[in-house]
């Protein structure tokens, strides 16, 4: 089954070009990607997630905004119970902060350096990493509606 | 209001038939935050689908976004399925449609879910029809399905929806031959979107005569989705046909003749293909005697014998 990917723009951040590119280069590797235009609170982006029940996020932040916009996303994913969608970043994201957002859970981030192969290498990689893999999510499905159905 | 751990089990079992993990009846036994609404006992009313459809670019997802704001407004819930082509070569696909409905993504009474094709003809995806049956399962009032008006997809949403709207565009003077005589078989509503664009009361004239041609009254609209001018009266005249007699049943048969007539004419042409007359000319292209357009030329040639025969 094709990969589905949430390619997402927050806050003012205007630069497209790159999550564009982003998007047509994912799709060109046979992905799925949603593409959720400019301007994404992190609440739309993690409704947007889970709507389209996505096997990543991908956020792409120009703006030097990522040390926020990331926590804020992280925990409404937990917030929310979901464990099992992989967020990874792209954009002008310093090196020193790299270290502190994979610490909150963001599996990877893409900088300009990374070409567009590494970027579908590494978002294969993560999927199959996450073991996101069709049955096993159905399972997830059965488990948790077991539980909800108990309380 | 709809919980968000509805959002997340019908997202899940959209998934799981759209990936073939289980089929329609199997998501929903194993989603149970689904149908908890109704619970099996009471007899909830069932959501009404609406079908969008209509060429790409007529302004569909901007209409669903309006369609969107209408029906929340009024107090009902509603689910979107809105479906894009996968590229035939790669199965990949971009899907934009949410772009133009985000403004309702904080809302828990909305709930988007975009869908590739994952078919050659780009038309519903295989799993449209049960993703519908599983938002009117969680509870949702209204589902709407965005398709692209292309090939026979305007003939799988009749299977689908309750109320189809055809949305099109003005355009300069062949405006109308673009609109298949056979939509005004499928049509509920007409709409001609970009309606501050020239020629817009041109087409909507074009489409109130060949409209008048057929048997059912069909309201042809216009709209500007852009700045929502129009869409209170496609919104009355959706809720005129969602109150009205129950189309349904009407609809699906009308949708069972004309597959079955699809399905004949495609088992006549194999059928055709091989009889001797066929045969002959498959063989000589096979040698190289006959280009395939040529090849072609004479086998409907052969076919056209054949239907004037019956
Ligand atoms: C082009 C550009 C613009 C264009 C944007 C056009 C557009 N529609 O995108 C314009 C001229 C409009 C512009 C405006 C501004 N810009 Co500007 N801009 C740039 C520039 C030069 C290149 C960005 C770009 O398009 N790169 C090409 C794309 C393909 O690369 P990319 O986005 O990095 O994407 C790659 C990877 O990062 C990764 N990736 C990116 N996203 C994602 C997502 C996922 C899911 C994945 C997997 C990977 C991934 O993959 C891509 C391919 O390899 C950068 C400088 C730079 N070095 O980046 C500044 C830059 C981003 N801009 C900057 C600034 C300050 C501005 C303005 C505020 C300037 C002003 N004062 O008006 C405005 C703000 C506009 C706004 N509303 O946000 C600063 C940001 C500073 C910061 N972060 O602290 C930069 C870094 C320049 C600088 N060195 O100061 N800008
Ligand atoms: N001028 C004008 N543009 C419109 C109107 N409705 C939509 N658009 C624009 O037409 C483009 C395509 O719209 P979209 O809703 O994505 O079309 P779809 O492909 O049919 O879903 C977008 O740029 C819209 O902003 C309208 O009524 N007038
Ligand atoms: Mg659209």
């Amino acid at each position: 089954m094709p990969i589905k990917v949430l390619v997402a723009k927050p806050g003012l951040d205007g630069h497209d070009r790159g999550a564009k590119i982003v998007a047509r280069a994912l799709r060109d590797a046979g992905m799925e990607v949603v593409y959720t235009g400019l301007h994404q609170t992190p609440e739309m982006i993690v409704n947007a997630a889970i709507q389209e029940d996505v096997d990543v996020v991908g956020v792409s932040i120009l703006s030097g905004a990522h040390m926020t916009i990331f926590p804020k996303i992280m925990t409404m994913l937990a917030e929310r119970e979901v464990d099992d969608i992989a967020v990874v970043g792209g954009g002008v994201i310093q090196e020193a902060d790299i270290p502190k957002l994979k610490e909150i859970g963001v599996r990877e981030i893409f900088n300009a350096e990374a070409s567009t192969q590494d970027l579908i290498d590494g978002i294969e990689r993560i999927v199959a990493q996450t073991g996101r893999d069709r049955s096993r999510r159905e399972a997830a499905g059965t488990a948790g509606a077991g539980q909800a159905a108990s309380r | 209001m709809i919980a968000h751990r509805v959002h997340r089990d019908l997202a899940r079992a959209i998934s799981a038939v759209e990936n073939g993990v289980t089929d329609y009846r199997g998501a929903l036994a194993r989603f149970t935050a689904l149908g908890s609404a109704s619970n099996g006992t009471t007899a909830r009313k069932r959501a009404d689908v609406i079908g969008i459809t209509g060429p790409p670019g007529a302004g569909k997802s901007t209409l669903v976004d309006r369609l969107i704001e209408g029906v929340r407004a009024a107090g009902e819930t509603v689910a979107v399925i809105a479906v894009d082509p996968s590229s035939p070569f790669t199965h990949g696909a971009v899907l934009g449609d949410r772009v133009r409905m985000q403004r309702h993504a904080g809302d828990p009474g909305v709930f988007i879910r975009s869908m590739a094709s994952r078919s050659a003809g780009g038309g519903l995806a295989p799993a449209t029809r049960d993703a519908v049956r599983l938002a009117d399962e969680a509870g949702f009032d209204v589902v709407i399905v965005e398709t692209v008006g292309v090939g026979q997809v305007e003939l799988e949403i009749v299977a689908v929806a309750d109320v189809i709207v055809v949305v099109t565009v003005p355009a300069l003077g062949d405006g109308v031959q673009a609109i298949k005589a056979g939509l005004t078989e499928i049509a509920d509503i007409f709409v001609v979107n970009m309606a501050d664009r020239p020629g817009a009361n041109a087409s909507a004239t074009d489409l109130k005569h060949m409209v008048r041609e057929g048997k059912r009254d069909i309201p042809v609209l216009q709209t500007i989705a852009q700045d929502g001018t129009g869409v209170p009266e496609l919104l009355a005249a959706l809720n005129k046909k969602r109150d009205g007699d129950d189309s349904n049943a009407v609809r699906a048969v009308r949708f069972e003749i004309v597959r079955r007539a699809r399905d004949e004419a495609v088992r006549g042409a194999l059928a055709a293909l091989d009889t001797p007359d066929a045969a002959a000319v498959l063989d000589r292209l096979r040698d190289h005697e006959l280009t395939r357009n040529d090849a072609i030329d004479a086998l409907q040639h052969i076919f056209g014998g054949t239907a004037h025969a019956h």
